[in-house]
């Protein structure tokens, strides 16, 4: 099978481990990776901070880059959710307004074809054991669009539980959001690092080394809020962990 | 501090206080937690609550779709009851009916149930101008008239009250307004609650004209319905002679039948009981000849727009009025629990209000276009609504409405709106980043830049990254981007030590 690795253009410029790691994971489990290079941002930022018309263009220019792959697969909760849920409502806004169903037809075929990287592996593949290896304790954060936006219920778990030698540990109060949201973390500073204060405080009283997401911007944010507050707790995305093996430990 | 909101600033300049006041966020929450846990529980007992959800959601969409049709049959209804039927347009038009109604009664003073659509049109301040005193007797909006507060939170308006700070209140200001508190008063939950029943039990023998808003109205009867659990209602309801009604126009259900399904899904999403302890209904009047219902002796009811209307004209919008009241999306919000109910500007906060005020009121103030930003998205409050309305979905409507402007309905007029001011830079930014993201090449080269200055970039950042870096650190940008360690390695191929 070959697939289209939708990386996130903050993944692309900020953590390029976590692309290496999909890219590895995938390889091993027999699957062909390709980057499109044309690739940028989906156009969560825009909309979601209520740009919707510089939005539409990215929307666009995503369904150009990836409308012929058979599958595309993002490690990205809020990314993977853009594309699946708010690109139909894109093309429903456009329709309503007396634009036709032009916008509606171009993001169709990307829509149906996106999946977030737990979905593609227990879903796709039918895998939950990726012959991982990871000797640490880690506690586990379920992103709100992952969560709540794709439904991804306890896929991320299983994946967690089969790793080999990795010991997870329950977080208090896992479902709530950590603060971060996009523009809400600048426009809403204050309650956005209250939030992530508590998110962090909640992590370190599990005794955990590692928090895990699948999501690197709420990592970013939790990461960010860790460091300052000088935790020796890390901050680390789940592809990393899945792509670890006994021969090739990840740190 | 005054009754009301006007001239409230922007949601994050409000909300600063709160996020760094100890007691507040400690009081909240607790309470919030609380409740949230409960809900959880009194919702899962429940197998068919997805199917409760779904029908609440297309009754009240039904409704408000024939909205004109079932307010003239609710008209027709109350009237062939014996009660009076008032329409107000506005806040100002409302308080000027309700003050006349009373005044003609001869009365000057009134007992209050607690309700929403009269704290919106800010009843109480417009009665004291014209001399009457309006009590109020649910317990937590005794509390906040009695400590000349706001409320905080729809169903528990002094939610952001401990005990101590009740029994305080209690004892500095009761006696300014009926029956002093009871000498030695404590802080235990008894002695409060009885001592708030002294206090009103005066007020409740001795009122001659009550107010009240109401949670339903049946179309096909007339009869109107108002749950609580403390009794405080059933009193003002059925003791005084004259029942004046403030209802959003909203609150409308077409039948008897359809009250079945709130009737469950209001207590178990508000208060986390299986049933409300108190409700009450009435039709009409008792005194109104052979067509007369069981309601008071004189009944009056003041149907309320006030931006209703300019809202059911927007499409993504108006399922904000599918809204009942049951405040879960508030106890399960971060943003609420951390920055407190009055950051909100409104006797509607948390998430329902960030969607409501600037619809009912319009976002031309500060703290108005602030709202739809008063929120990570985290979806909590879509996923607890029992209505579902899609509250994430509306905010990013109305941050849309804030930033590029469009067309709206205010005042029954289709205008267009300008975007709000203060924008500028965002929407350059927003527009320069699109720009750069619809060309690939620019991306790169930006990234590349990124990462051979990256020993250069400094820790804190000035303009709006200043908000980010004050209290977190920003991530290291790496040496190399994906793509460009995707081309040198031939996607990893080539790249010793990956198993490719």
């Amino acid at each position: 099978m070959r697939v289209a690795l939708f990386l996130t253009c903050v993944n692309d410029t900020l953590y390029p481990d976590t692309g290496r790691a999909v890219v590895k994971l995938l390889t091993r489990l027999g699957v062909e990776v390709d980057f499109p290079m044309a690739q940028t941002c989906c156009g969560q930022a825009h909309y979601n901070t209520g740009y919707r018309h510089e939005a539409e263009p990215l929307a666009r220019h995503f369904s150009d880059v990836f409308g012929d792959y058979e599958a595309i697969v993002t490690p990205s909760g809020s990314c993977g959710a853009m594309v699946r849920e708010l690109y139909p409502r894109m093309g429903e806004r456009a329709r309503a307004e007396g634009r036709g169903d032009t916008l509606a037809a171009t993001l169709a075929p990307v829509v149906q074809k996106t999946y977030e990287l737990t979905e593609f592996l227990v879903d796709v593949l039918g895998v939950t054991d990726v012959g991982a290896y990871y000797p640490h304790q880690v506690t586990y954060h379920p992103t709100c669009h992952g969560l709540r936006g794709l439904g991804l219920g306890d896929r991320p778990r299983r994946l967690l539980q089969a790793v080999k030698g990795l010991e997870l540990v329950e977080l208090p109060g896992a479902e709530e959001c950590c603060g971060f949201g996009g523009t809400f973390a600048l426009k809403n500073a204050d309650v956005s690092a209250a939030m992530g204060v508590d998110k962090v405080r909640n992590a370190e009283s599990t005794g955990a080394e590692v928090l895990c997401a699948a999501d690197n911007s709420c990592l970013m944010h939790i990461g960010g809020t860790m460091t300052r507050a000088g935790s020796a707790m890390r901050p680390v995305h789940l592809a990393e962990i899945l792509a670890s093996t006994e021969e090739e430990p990840a740190v | 501090m005054s009754g009301t909101f006007v001239g409230m600033p922007a949601f994050p300049k409000a909300a600063h206080d709160a996020v760094h006041n100890e007691t507040l966020r400690g009081n909240l929450r607790h309470a919030t937690h609380t409740i949230r846990a409960k809900r959880a529980n009194a919702v899962a007992e429940l197998s068919d609550w997805a199917e409760l959800r779904e029908a609440g959601k297309r009754i009240k969409d039904h409704t408000l779709r024939h909205l004109d049709r079932y307010l003239v049959q609710l008209e027709e209804a109350v009237t062939a009851a014996g009660g009076t039927v008032h329409w107000a347009a506005d806040a100002d038009e409302a308080n000027r009916i309700v003050a006349d109604l009373v005044k003609a009664t001869g009365e000057s003073e009134v007992v209050k149930v607690k309700s929403m659509a009269t704290q919106e049109i800010g009843l109480n301040e417009a009665l004291e101008a014209e001399g009457i005193r309006a009590y109020e007797t649910d317990l937590a909006e005794l509390i906040v008239q009695l400590g000349k507060d706001r409320p905080s939170h729809i169903l528990v308006p002094a939610i952001h009250r401990n005990r101590g700070e009740i029994r305080d209140i209690f004892r500095k200001e009761m006696s300014e307004w009926g029956r002093p508190a009871p000498e030695g008063l404590t802080d235990t939950p008894t002695e409060l609650a009885e001592a708030a029943r002294l206090h009103l039990r005066e007020k409740f023998l001795r009122a001659k004209v009550g107010i009240s808003g109401a949670n339903f109205m049946i179309a096909e009867t007339g009869t109107l319905v108002v749950v609580e659990s403390e009794g405080n209602g059933r009193m003002c309801l059925t003791l005084p002679e004259t029942l004046i009604s403030v209802v959003g126009i909203e609150k409308i259900l077409p039948t008897w039948r359809d009250l079945e399904v709130f009737l469950q899904t209001l207590p178990r999403s508000s208060t986390a009981e299986r049933m409300n302890p108190y409700t009450s209904m009435w039709t009409g009047t008792s005194d109104g000849g052979a067509e007369a219902g069981d309601g008071p002796r004189h009944f009056h009811l003041v149907l309320l727009d006030n931006g209703r209307t300019d809202t059911l004209a927007d499409e993504v919008g108006r399922q904000a009025l599918r809204c009942i009241r049951c405040s879960a999306c508030l106890n399960v919000c971060p943003v609420y629990e951390r920055a407190g109910g009055h950051a909100y500007g409104s006797v509607y906060p948390g998430p329902i209000g960030a969607i409501l005020s600037p619809q009912l009121r319009g976002t031309a103030s500060d703290i108005d276009a602030s709202l739809p930003y008063a929120s990570s998205l985290c979806g909590a409050c879509y996923e607890v609504c029992p209505v579902a309305i899609d509250i994430p979905e509306v905010l990013v409507h109305l941050r849309e409405r804030v930033v590029e402007g469009g067309p709206v309905t205010r005042e029954g007029n289709k205008v267009v709106l300008q975007p709000a001011k203060g924008h500028a830079a965002e929407r350059a930014a927003m527009r320069a980043a699109r720009w750069a993201f619809t060309r690939p090449g620019v991306l790169r080269s930006g990234q590349r830049l990124a990462s051979r200055t990256r020993r250069l970039h400094p820790r804190t950042l000035p303009g709006p990254g200043q908000a980010w870096s004050g209290s977190r650190d920003l991530p290291a940008v790496p040496a190399e981007p994906f793509r460009d360690w995707w081309q040198r390695t031939n996607g990893g191929n080539t790249e010793k030590g990956t198993s490719k």
